[in-house]
């Protein structure tokens, strides 16, 4: 079996797995779908916005939750932006602590928010690793001459 | 004889998350659409050239018009977000029902949450659609009727004979219209011919739901 051939096949049983322990759902295909010739770098560059937003993000709700009196509409916000943005890739993950935030939020419950942002810190950095990963792999298969099989 | 372009349309999106703004704009340029996107209530006002202070001022002596001077570009369709910071996505639909210059652009609200009330009150105030985040290509499909049917309103005078003659060509996609002084609002004379059925109003309610928005 040849390089190209491997790593293609590499390729598709990461990208399943990852479907598969719901890292991803069906949203990050439809970003896939929207990449062609005219933007090639399309997923690339939505989901490096949404690592830096989210980096950004999970700071202010570490301070957030780190004051004295806790601005729990505050807390809300920020978790508001983080389930919307992890939903607009398909990170499923992510989006699932976030609901499950919101709720704590509601209740103003600090356990509950301390607890589900070390998750949803966890939850990004797996799949922040994961999606490098992959997005390395397609390069090495681009690097050989061969082209990323179409998951969709 | 020309192919008219659905580029011929131009989209205003607005969104304060930079991520969807740049889903959304990748979504209608897919579809073909010029898209314009900014990111807040405000700026979308500005960029029609509908001026809050304008619409105070011009009340004293008349009507809520602001003049439309600024707008360079036709608008054929605004879709926004619902929860944004300061102005929401439902504050613009209503200044923008509210402007006589404005009020005929077809409005699309997009949200993250699945809330009935949320929902019936924008369709209430003169929203097309209601689409649930994240959008999709199937959902940005729907938008082309809508605008559509705008076209057809500024040029209602030849609808009727664009009816008779759609019957006869069903499958004909251009259609040359007439030469009509009263036309040069909808941008040349050269339109596409609709798709049957289209004009039906979409199933809005949608089955899954979150709480609330704490914006508003």
């Amino acid at each position: 079996m040849d390089a190209i051939t491997q790593l293609q096949r590499q390729f598709v049983e990461y990208t399943t797995s990852l479907y598969r322990e719901g890292y991803l759902d069906d949203q990050f295909t439809q970003l896939q779908k929207l990449q062609d010739e005219s933007n090639p770098d399309f997923v690339v560059e939505v989901v490096t916005l949404f690592f830096e937003d989210s980096e950004k993000l999970l700071n202010n709700l570490a301070t957030a939750l780190q004051q004295e009196n806790i601005d729990y509409k505050q807390v809300d916000a920020h978790v508001h932006q983080f389930k919307g943005s992890s939903s607009s890739i398909g990170a499923q993950r992510v989006k699932n602590v976030c609901v499950v935030f919101r709720n704590y939020c509601d209740e103003k419950n600090l356990d509950g928010c301390v607890l589900c942002l070390q998750q949803a810190k966890n939850e990004y950095i797996l799949i922040r690793n994961k999606l490098e990963a992959l997005f390395n792999l397609e390069q090495q298969i681009l690097q050989a001459g061969g082209s990323v099989p179409m998951m969709a | 004889m020309g192919v008219a372009a659905d580029s011929q349309f131009h989209v205003l999106a607005v969104d304060d998350s930079i991520i969807d703004r740049k889903l959304i704009e990748r979504l209608l340029k897919t579809s073909s659409f010029q898209v314009t996107t900014v990111d807040s209530g405000s700026k979308a006002l500005e960029f029609l050239g509908l001026h809050e202070e304008d619409d105070e001022i011009h009340n004293l002596n008349q009507p809520s018009v602001s003049p439309n001077i600024n707008q360079e570009v036709e608008v054929n369709l605004i879709i926004t977000d619902y929860c944004m910071p300061g102005m929401t996505g439902y504050d613009l639909l209503k200044k923008v029902k509210k402007s006589s210059s404005f009020k005929d652009i077809p409005v699309v609200i997009m949200s993250s949450e699945n809330v009935p009330s949320r929902i019936s009150r924008c369709l209430e105030e003169g929203a097309e659609e209601f689409f649930l985040k994240p959008v999709r290509l199937s959902d940005v499909n729907k938008l082309k009727p809508h605008m559509m049917r705008t076209k057809i309103k500024e040029i209602d005078h030849i609808d009727h004979q664009y009816n008779q003659e759609h019957e006869k060509h069903q499958e004909q996609n251009v259609l040359e219209t007439k030469e009509d002084e009263s036309t040069q609002q909808s941008n040349g004379n050269k339109r596409k011919s609709m798709e049957d059925g289209d004009l039906t109003r979409q199933n809005k309610t949608q089955i899954q739901w979150w709480p609330y928005c704490r914006f508003d």
